[in-house]
């Protein structure tokens, strides 16, 4: 068995069969990454490129540990060291760098469809690292992979995302992701954060925290984009934090056993209060280690792939 | 054509002396440990631990090791091979380690799982155990303890069969060859 698409765009059309496949090889990685030597020869002479147009640390952190740790050879590229600067076009800039004979692009963009048009213009193989408020699927198969560890089954499970599903793409491919791995998916935040006809994907929504809290077995809390709210898609932080912040007391009300996930980085207590984000409901920090697991998984089964 | 090399009493024996020889070279089996390279060594290092038991009432641990990631050959093959996993959960450093596969052939399987092993650790020794040598080594590599020497043309292929997957515990000579007899 292997990926159908040479590409990682996207989780959307992505099988379930596939996805298991990505998850089950990313159990093999976890074991390589608690070794004394957490290092294997599998991608030894691939060149990747990491292309990071907007700024992210630990997303590129976590694939450039996952490319060194495959053996790859890993160059950065990030837009304020680019010529972008400079007036020179996506196309001409993937040109450019293709032309130095590398094997896969790992692409972060802040327009969606950025990956797909990029893996319509070179010959790589592109992994989708995030374009814009489209899709980020690496980000929610180690989601779905935390989800799976943690709980022993991602079928069937009540999962709520909290917060800014607008301009998430963290938002869209978990629900792609979840959905077809047979959960239940919901969504809670400000009316004014959920995208009209986000029911479509066939997915729940909740306009009160403590209904969400109540609903599900696991919460996805997204961070609140402070640099998004010039555009004041509610009145003030203060409000947000009264009417959506997961905190102690919430769940404490609910007595219930919830998983508390959060992709990073967090704004401590705006969308989740610091006692959450630490305590024993929380996988957080177990995320970003799967992180690295997941995405030599991905890695290695487009790196090899015939 | 196929040609049924060891039977199933055959292939009982067979593991019993390469148990024994096992203990004979390493005095015992007080430093031992048996790590299986998937999928069918993973079987042998059972079955052989489990005599060594037999023998000596000494538990052995058992490792099982999935050299995917160190092949050399991942980008010409025609599929892509699901990875398993290695799993061993005791330390490596400072034992006598015998790394069991079902058939020997260039070498190439092994020089993989000594890489792997040496990035997890360094025993005191590593030595081989295959059933069957078919011979064709493209590596300077051979057996410490060898069930059955078989020599083969390359136009033949050796099936271990073992109960624990296949319908019964067995050794087959395959020829590939269209009307060969």
């Amino acid at each position: 068995m292997a990926l159908q698409n040479r590409h990682l765009l996207g989780l959307e059309g992505v099988s379930k069969e596939e996805i298991k496949l990505i998850l089950d090889t990313a159990t093999t990685f976890r074991e390589v990454l608690e070794r004394p030597i957490k290092k294997v020869p599998t991608l030894q002479g691939k060149t990747i490129v990491n292309l990071f147009f907007e700024s992210s640390t630990r997303t590129r952190i976590s694939f450039e540990l996952a490319e060194r740790r495959l053996s790859a050879d890993v160059v950065n590229f990030s837009a304020d060291m680019s010529s972008l600067k400079k007036g020179e076009t996506l196309k001409d800039t993937a040109r450019n760098i293709e032309a130095m004979k590398i094997d896969m692009v790992v692409m972060r963009h802040a327009s969606p469809g950025a990956a797909l048009f990029l893996s319509r213009v070179i010959d790589s193989v592109i992994i989708n690292a995030g374009d814009g408020g489209h899709e980020h699927p690496t980000q929610a198969l180690l989601d779905l992979y935390s989800i799976q560890e943690k709980h022993k089954r991602i079928d069937g499970l009540k999962i709520c995302i909290v917060g800014d599903i607008s301009h998430s793409r963290v938002a869209l491919s978990n629900i792609y992701g979840l959905k077809t791995m047979g959960a239940e998916v919901a969504v809670c935040g400000p009316a004014t954060l959920i995208p009209s006809e986000i029911e479509k994907h066939g997915i729940g929504i909740f306009n009160k925290i403590d209904d969400a809290i109540a609903w599900a077995d696991v919460l996805n809390v997204l961070r609140i984009q402070l640099e998004r709210q010039d555009r004041s898609y509610f009145p003030s932080l203060r409000e947000y934090r009264k009417y959506f912040a997961v905190t102690k007391e919430r769940i404490e009300r609910a007595e219930k056993q919830i998983t508390i996930m959060h992709p990073g980085p967090i704004n401590r207590d705006v969308e989740l209060s610091a006692d959450v984000a630490d305590g024993k409901h929380s996988i957080i920090l177990q995320q970003v280690l799967n992180g690295v697991a997941v995405r030599m998984a991905v890695l290695y089964l487009l790196g090899t792939r015939s | 054509m196929t040609r049924k090399i060891i039977d199933e009493i055959g292939f009982g024996r067979t593991l019993t002396r390469l148990a024994h020889e096992i203990l004979e070279r390493n005095k015992g089996a007080g430093n031992i440990a048996i790590i299986g390279i998937r999928t069918r060594g993973e079987y042998l290092a059972k079955r052989i631990a489990d005599i060594i038991f037999s023998i000596e009432k000494k538990e052995i641990k058992i490792g099982l090791l999935d050299i995917t990631l160190y092949r050399d050959d991942l980008k010409e093959i025609q599929y892509q091979p699901l990875l398993k996993g290695t799993e061993i959960d005791f330390d490596l450093n400072k034992k006598d380690i015998i790394l069991i596969d079902d058939v020997l052939f260039t070498g190439r399987t092994v020089r993989a799982a000594l890489d792997e092993l040496t990035d997890l650790g360094r025993p005191a020794s590593i030595q081989l155990a295959v059933l069957i040598d078919r011979g064709h080594r493209e590596l300077p590599i051979r057996a410490d303890f060898v069930g059955k020497n078989l020599p083969t043309s390359l136009d033949e292929e050796v099936k271990v069969l073992m109960k624990e997957i296949d319908p019964e515990d067995s050794v087959v000579l395959k020829s590939l060859k269209e009307g060969g007899n």
